[in-house]
C-alpha cells in the first residue's frame, strides 16, 4: 500500500502537490484553487450528487465530480473552462428553478452557499418555469425546523446523522422529482436533536426554531467559549446580539468536537438570560423560599451538617455534583466531602 | 391413414406470454388427451408433453410443435379447445390439422435469424435440468474444470470479442482480468436480471427458457475471477423467471453443478437470488450493489469501479443474463467460432425484443451487424397495414431514434451510437407515419424521470425541466426558442450527470429533435401534431353531408360529448370530448373526421 504517498498533479497548468488518497477537490484546496461545492463536506463521504464541483480531466472523456475522483500521478486537471462554467450555472439555475427563493426572510441569508454561488455565477434570470415543491413546514418539535421548500437535496444532513451520529434519523425517500429528505414513514423527527443536520446544512431548510428570527449570523456578535454543560470541553461559538445570545454554532475546524454538538450545546443556552434563572441562594422560610446572600447560606449549611453529623453520624449526609463543573472543582468537592464532613458518599449527577 | 404412431412428442410454449395466451390450459389439454385416449399408457416415456420457453414469436401464441414419428409441425394461436382434434387427426390420424399450421410469416420470422443465446431457449423443457443436460449443458464449466486455468478461460473471452450485452458493450473478458487481478479475500459474480426498458423481455426470456445457460455461465465467470458465490438480481416483476431460476440452481445444486468442490476440481460456487422491488435505476451497477447491501438504490461515483470495489467492498464482476448465457455455447464451440458471428467490432449475436408497428413482433437473435432494414423488413415483415415507416427506437428509454434514411445502419455498438443511439440491452420499437416523435420523446422522458433516483441535480430537475417544456409542446403551448433550451439542456444534462441514466436520458429528445425537427416545428408553430396524436392539437369534427342520423356515435360515446339522436345530426361538444377515437371507429360511414385545431380557428 502507498498510501501517503506524495506526488505531482497539474491544475490548470500549475503543478501540484497530491497524496495517494486525495480526491481532485482536496489536492486543489491545499493549493488554494477554488472549486465550488454544494453537496461536499469535509467530514463526511464523498458524495457526488449536486455536480457543480465538475472538472475535465485530460483522457477521461466525461466531466468528473472533483469531489469523488481520486487524484493519479501526473493527472492534468482543468478546473475552469466555459462548457464547466455553463454546466454549474445550469446546475445552480435548475436549482433555483425549484427553491422558494424567500431569501428575504431566510434565516440563513448572508450566510448560503446556494446563494454565493448564484452570485459567483450572475443568475440573474432563471430560464426554466415549471413545478415547485411544496412542502408542509415540518416543526412538530421545540428545536429543529425542517422546510424542504429549500431542500436542495445534498445529503449532507442524512450522512451527518448517519456517519458522525450514528442515528440515521433522516434518509432519502421517494423517487425524481419527487425525492425528499423524510423521516421513517414521514413521521416527526424523533432523534437525539443534537443539531449536527442543522450545523452542516448548506442552505436554510434545517433551522434552530429557537434563533428564528432573533438575527442572522452577519448581525450578531460571535464570541468563541467553551460549552459550560459538561467536561468534554466543546468549542462552541455564541452568536450575541444586543447582549442577548440568540445562536450557537461550533466552528468545524475547532476544538475537541470538531464542530459538533449535543441538544444542550447546541440549543441549551436559554437559560443564560431566561428571567427565572437563580441569581442568589434562596433559604426556605417558614414554608417559602426567600432570598438570602451567600454568607447566610454558607452558614445554614455548614451549622446543619455539623448537627447532622453530630447527631446521627456523617455517614447520613451524602454529596452529589455536577457534570457542569470542572474536573478541579469536581475533584475538590469529593475531598470535601471526604476529608470535611467525613462521607465516602459522593455521587455525580451523570449517574442519575 | 398411418400406422399408430411410435413416438410422440408435444412441446408448448410457456414463456410467460404463452401463458398469458393460454398456454397452461393448452399443456392440460394435451396431457388429459394423451392419457384419455390411452398413447401415454400405450406408449409409456415415448409419448412426452413438455413445457418450453419463449419461442420467439409471441404474437402467434400459443405456439406448439408436435413431433410425430420424427415428423416435426408447428401449429399458432392454439387454444385449448382446439386440443382434441390435433390429437385425433394428426397424432392419432396422421394428418396434421394443416389449417392451423404456423404459415409463411412463421418461417419468415425465424429465416433472418441467428440462434445463439436462444439456440436451445423453446426447445428444451426449463423446468428439467436433464433436458438442458442433453443438449451438452454443463460440459462447458466441466471442460474448463479439468482442462483450463482460470486465466486460459478470460483469454477464450478476450479471443471471442463477447462484449457486456447490458448496453455499454464493454469487453467481458477485460473486465473480468480487472476483477482476477484485484485483491480480496472474497470475490463476487452478479447477474444483472433487473431488465427494466419499457417493452424489453430479452433477459426475461432468457431465464424463463433456459435458465441453466446462466447457471452455467455464471459458474464459468466465478471460477474465472475466482468467485465462489453469485447474486442474480432480478426483478420481482418476474415471477415466473424468478420461480424457474429457483427450481434450476436447486436442481444444479442436487446434481452438483453448485456447492463445495464442483466435480471434484476443488471450486466452491453457489448462486443466490436477490429480487429487486422494481426501481428501474438499480439497473445501474453501483445502484445495484448498494441494493443486493440493502441500502437505497442509488449510483455512487465511479471509481472506484466494482471489479476493485463491488459488493461488500469487494471485486465484483457484474454481467447481464445475456453476456452471462453466451458463455457456456462460447466455451463448447470455442472463441474462433464466437468470433466469427457478427461485425469487425461487435462479436457474435444480439438479442433484441421487436415490438412496436411492425408486423411480426416478438424476441429475436440476430448476428450483430446486421442492417436495422432486415430486421424491420425482413423478420419483422414491415409495417402493419401498408403504413410508412418512420422511426425505430433503440435502447429503451436512454436510446434514441433512427430514421428511414438511416435504415442501413448495422446493428453494433458503435454504428448505433454514431447515428445518435445506442444498442442498449436490446429493446426495439418500430414507429410509423401514426407515431408523434414530440410525444414519443416526452413519453421516455416521463418515464426516466419518474425513474430518477434523484441524487443528482442535472438529473432530478434537470430531466424534470424537460419534460415541462415538452409537455407544453404537446399541449400546444410551445414557445420559439423551445427547441434551442431543449438541446442547450439536454447537452448539460448529458454532460453533468452522475450515471448512465441521467446521461442518456436526454436522448430520445436530442435523436428526435435531429431527425424529426419538423416535427418539432410544426407543434410549436402551427400548432399542428402531423402524426395525429396530441390531442390538445386537433378535434374531431362530423361532415354533415356523410352523416346518416344513426346516431350510433352520440350512443358509443362514453362522456356523452355528441348530440344528437334519430334524426338529428350529430354535434361534438368540444368541451366535453375526451378524444378517445370511439366516434371515429364505430360510425359506419366515416362521417367524422380528425380536423387539426389550427384549421379551424382559421375557418
Amino acid at each position: 500500500m502507498e498510501a501517503g504517498r506524495v506526488f505531482k498533479i497539474t491544475i490548470n497548468d500549475q503543478a501540484v502537490e497530491a497524496r495517494t488518497a486525495d480526491t481532485i477537490l482536496e489536492a486543489a484546496r491545499r493549493a488554494g484553487i477554488h472549486i465550488p461545492t454544494l453537496c461536499y463536506h469535509r467530514q463526511l463521504s464523498p458524495y457526488g450528487g449536486c455536480r457543480v464541483c465538475v472538472v475535465s480531466v485530460e483522457g477521461i472523456p466525461r466531466l468528473v465530480a472533483s469531489c469523488t475522483t481520486p487524484v493519479t500521478e501526473g493527472m492534468q486537471v482543468r478546473t475552469d473552462s466555459e462548457q464547466i462554467r455553463k454546466i454549474r450555472k445550469t446546475i445552480v439555475e435548475l436549482i433555483l428553478s425549484n427553491h422558494c427563493n424567500e431569501c428575504m426572510v431566510c434565516e440563513v441569508n448572508g450566510r448560503c452557499e446556494l446563494q454565493d454561488l448564484a452570485y459567483e455565477y450572475g443568475l440573474k434570470t432563471i430560464r426554466f418555469q415549471g413545478e415547485r415543491s411544496q412542502y408542509e413546514i415540518e416543526d412538530q418539535n421545540p428545536l429543529i425546523e425542517r422546510d424542504y421548500n429549500k431542500c436542495i437535496l445534498c445529503g449532507r444532513c442524512v450522512r451527518m446523522c448517519d456517519e458522525i451520529q450514528g442515528v440515521g434519523a433522516v434518509d432519502f425517500s421517494k423517487r425524481g422529482f419527487h425525492a425528499k429528505i423524510a423521516t421513517e414513514y414521514d413521521g416527526i423527527l424523533s432523534c437525539e436533536f443534537c443539531g449536527n443536520c442543522v450545523a452542516v446544512c448548506p442552505v436554510g431548510a434545517l433551522t434552530s426554531k429557537i434563533s428564528r428570527y432573533r438575527g442572522r449570523a452577519y448581525e450578531a456578535r460571535q464570541v468563541k467559549t467553551i460549552c459550560n454543560y459538561c467536561g468534554c470541553g466543546c468549542t462552541l461559538n455564541l452568536h450575541a446580539r444586543e447582549n442577548e445570545i440568540v445562536r450557537v454554532t461550533s466552528l468545524e475546524d475547532d476544538g475537541v468536537n470538531e464542530g459538533h454538538t449535543c441538544v444542550k450545546g447546541k440549543f441549551g443556552f436559554q437559560y443564560i438570560n431566561h428571567p427565572e434563572r437563580l441569581k442568589t441562594p434562596l433559604i426556605k422560610r417558614n414554608g417559602e423560599f426567600v432570598e438570602a446572600t451567600w454568607d447566610e447560606a454558607l452558614d445554614l449549611m455548614a451549622e446543619n451538617f455539623t448537627r447532622i453529623g453530630k447527631e446521627y453520624g456523617s455517614n447520613t449526609i451524602g454529596g452529589l455534583c455536577s457534570a457542569k463543573c470542572t474536573n478541579e472543582d469536581n475533584y475538590l468537592f469529593q475531598k470535601f466531602m471526604r476529608t470535611v464532613i467525613g462521607t465516602n458518599n459522593v455521587d455525580h449527577c451523570a449517574r442519575y | 391413414m398411418s400406422s399408430s404412431p411410435k413416438s410422440i412428442s408435444i412441446s408448448v410454449c410457456m414463456g410467460t406470454g404463452g401463458i398469458a395466451a393460454g398456454g397452461a390450459e393448452v399443456m392440460e389439454a394435451f396431457e388429459s388427451e394423451l392419457a384419455r385416449r390411452g398413447l401415454r399408457a400405450k406408449l409409456q416415456e415415448n409419448c412426452t408433453a413438455h413445457k418450453v420457453g419463449c419461442r420467439g414469436f409471441c404474437a402467434r401464441d400459443v405456439l406448439v410443435d408436435v413431433v410425430v414419428d420424427g415428423q416435426r409441425a408447428t401449429y399458432e394461436y392454439v387454444q385449448a379447445d382446439m386440443v382434441s382434434r390435433i390429437v385425433e387427426e394428426h397424432i392419432i390420424g396422421g394428418a396434421p390439422v394443416e389449417k392451423w399450421f404456423a404459415g409463411p410469416e412463421y418461417e419468415a420470422f425465424h429465416v433472418g435469424q441467428t440462434k445463439v443465446v436462444l439456440s436451445d431457449c423453446g426447445s428444451i423443457n426449463p423446468e428439467d435440468i436433464d433436458a438442458y443436460l442433453a443438449v451438452d449443458g454443463y460440459t462447458a464449466i466441466q471442460k474448463i474444470l479439468c482442462e483450463m486455468w482460470p486465466e486460459e478461460v478470460i483469454t477464450e473471452i478476450k479471443d471471442s470479442g463477447l462484449r457486456g450485452r447490458g448496453g455499454a458493450g464493454f469487453p467481458t473478458g477485460l473486465k473480468w482480468s480487472f476483477a482476477a487481478m484485484a485483491k480480496g479475500d472474497e470475490k463476487y459474480i452478479i447477474c444483472n436480471a433487473d431488465e427494466g426498458d419499457p417493452g424489453a423481455f430479452m433477459d426475461r426470456s432468457i431465464v424463463e427458457g433456459n435458465p441453466h445457460a446462466l447457471i452455467e455461465g455464471m459458474s464459468i465467470a466465478g471460477y474465472a475471477i475466482g468467485a465462489n458465490l453469485g447474486y442474480v438480481y432480478i426483478r420481482a416483476e418476474y415471477p415466473l423467471a424468478v420461480q424457474r431460476l429457483a427450481h434450476a440452481i436447486e436442481q444444479a445444486r442436487q446434481r452438483e453443478f453448485l456447492g463445495k468442490n464442483i466435480r471434484n476440481a476443488d471450486f466452491d460456487f453457489d448462486i443466490r437470488i436477490k429480487q429487486g422491488a422494481g426501481a428501474f435505476v438499480c439497473g445501474e451497477e453501483t445502484a445495484l450493489i448498494a441494493s443486493i447491501e440493502g441500502g437505497r438504490g442509488m449510483p455512487r461515483p465511479k471509481p472506484p469501479f466494482p471489479t476493485h470495489r463491488g459488493l461488500w467492498g469487494k471485486p465484483t464482476v457484474i454481467n447481464n443474463v445475456e453476456t452471462l448465457a453466451n458463455l457456456p455455447y462460447i466455451i463448447r464451440k470455442g472463441p474462433q467460432w464466437f468470433a466469427s458471428l457478427g461485425s469487425e467490432k461487435s462479436k457474435g449475436t444480439k438479442v433484441f425484443a421487436l415490438t412496436g408497428k411492425v408486423r411480426n413482433t416478438g424476441l429475436i437473435e440476430v448476428p450483430m451487424g446486421i442492417a436495422l432494414k432486415e430486421i424491420i423488413y425482413g423478420i419483422g415483415g414491415g409495417i402493419e397495414g401498408g403504413r410508412q415507416f418512420k422511426a425505430v427506437q433503440t435502447g429503451g428509454p436512454s436510446g434514441g431514434c433512427i430514421p428511414t434514411e438511416l435504415l442501413d445502419t448495422a446493428v453494433d455498438y458503435e454504428s448505433l451510437a454514431q447515428v445518435g443511439a445506442i444498442m442498449g440491452s436490446g429493446g426495439m420499437v418500430v414507429m410509423d407515419e401514426d407515431n408523434c416523435m414530440v410525444e414519443m420523446a416526452r413519453y421516455f422522458l416521463h418515464f426516466t424521470q419518474e425513474e430518477s433516483c434523484g441524487k443528482c441535480v442535472p438529473c432530478r430537475v434537470g430531466t424534470k425541466r424537460m419534460l415541462e417544456i415538452l409537455e407544453r409542446i404537446v399541449a400546444g403551448r410551445g414557445e420559439l426558442g423551445d427547441v434551442e433550451l431543449l438541446l442547450d439542456l439536454g447537452e448539460d444534462v448529458k454532460a453533468a450527470s452522475l450515471c448512465g441514466l441521467g446521461q442518456t436520458a436526454p436522448n430520445p429528445v436530442i435523436s428526435t429533435i435531429r431527425y424529426f425537427r419538423e416535427e418539432y416545428d410544426a407543434h410549436i408553430v402551427q400548432k399542428r401534431c402531423p402524426a395525429g396524436v396530441c390531442k390538445a392539437l386537433f378535434e374531431y369534427q362530423v361532415v354533415e353531408p356523410l352523416c346518416k342520423l344513426c346516431s350510433l356515435c352520440v350512443r358509443k360515446c362514453p362522456v356523452g360529448a355528441i348530440e344528437g339522436g334519430k334524426k338529428k345530426l350529430a354535434k361534438i361538444k368540444d368541451r366535453k370530448c375526451v378524444k378517445c377515437g370511439i366516434c371515429i371507429e364505430v360510425c359506419p360511414f366515416d362521417a367524422i373526421t380528425q380536423v387539426d385545431i389550427h384549421e379551424t380557428a382559421e375557418v
